[in-house]
């Protein structure tokens, strides 16, 4: 089962979207998750790189929510939201797990962790996010992956803020 | 597309030709026991050619590294051929890219196994 709620807005002239998903603990809603991402992105109107950014950082973060979260329990489930609006893509995914402390994550750059055959997934979502909120509680983790617009009206905009 | 590897041999080194996604589960495994079969014959020279593959997540960049070591341990080398801008990124964002002894021409890496 992957999708069993979709809540939809469009309203085009404003480019602004809602889309929820309930996903099972499994590595097909890990692909699911990733797929999603892509499409919306895509029709978010980011370009080819932008789109493989957010869809890895989805699906890396879908990954932590379904193994390290969820530790593919049948019982829990993988939350993800997208949420467009003017100016970002909003992508927040919440799982059931005990709570990741963002503080003991261990540098994947530092040469002692180089070799290390996993722990590169939340520095890929930082590498490839703008901004990324990891908040951790006792019933789950909830990360909130933002993207911005990078297109020309927007860099105006930002300039003049 | 899921991942796939076929093997062929040059002047004693075997090219492991990948195509598709190495990313956590089958793709992953695939590689995984796709290395330790050749190890397990004794072919210790691989040349991964990664220019087919299209896709790779954290959990591929763990595995091309447990690749690498695993050969290393058991005396053996093992390079990569043909990234594809993606996978090049990757591995340079990780810090890997000089880790892995990376090559863009068969010819001159199948040389370059000692």
């Amino acid at each position: 089962m992957f999708r069993i709620r979709r809540l939809v807005h469009k309203h085009f002239a404003m480019t602004e979207l809602r889309v929820s998903y309930t996903l099972d603990s499994t590595l097909e809603a890990v692909d699911n998750a990733e797929q999603a991402a892509c499409r919306i992105a895509t029709e978010s109107g980011f370009d080819e790189d932008e789109v493989m950014q957010i869809s890895m950082a989805v699906r890396e973060a879908a990954v932590n929510a379904v193994l390290h979260g969820n530790a593919y329990d049948p019982s829990k489930k993988v939350k993800v939201d997208f949420e467009r609006n003017g100016c970002a893509l909003i992508i927040t995914i919440r799982d059931q797990g005990k709570g990741l402390d963002p503080a003991k994550i261990p540098d994947p750059l530092a040469p002692e962790n180089l070799l290390k055959t996993s722990g590169r997934g939340i520095f890929l979502i930082r590498s490839f996010m703008d901004e990324v909120q990891i908040l951790p509680s006792q019933t789950g983790t909830e990360i909130k992956l933002i993207k911005r617009v990078h297109g020309p009206s927007e860099g105006v905009k930002e300039a003049s803020q | 597309m899921s991942m796939k590897t076929s093997t062929r041999q040059i002047d004693g080194v075997t090219i492991v030709d990948c195509s598709g996604r190495i990313t956590l589960g089958e793709g992953s495994v695939i590689l995984r026991d796709t290395v330790r079969e050749l190890l397990s014959k004794g072919q210790k020279k691989l040349l991964l050619n990664l220019g087919e593959v299209t896709y790779i997540d954290s959990s591929g960049i763990g595995e091309l590294v447990s690749a690498f070591t695993t050969v290393r341990n058991q005396g053996g080398e093992l390079k990569l051929l043909n990234l594809t801008k993606k996978v090049h990124d990757l591995l340079q964002i990780t810090k890997l890219y000089t880790v892995f002894d990376v090559r863009e021409d068969e010819a001159g890496a199948v040389k370059a196994f000692s």
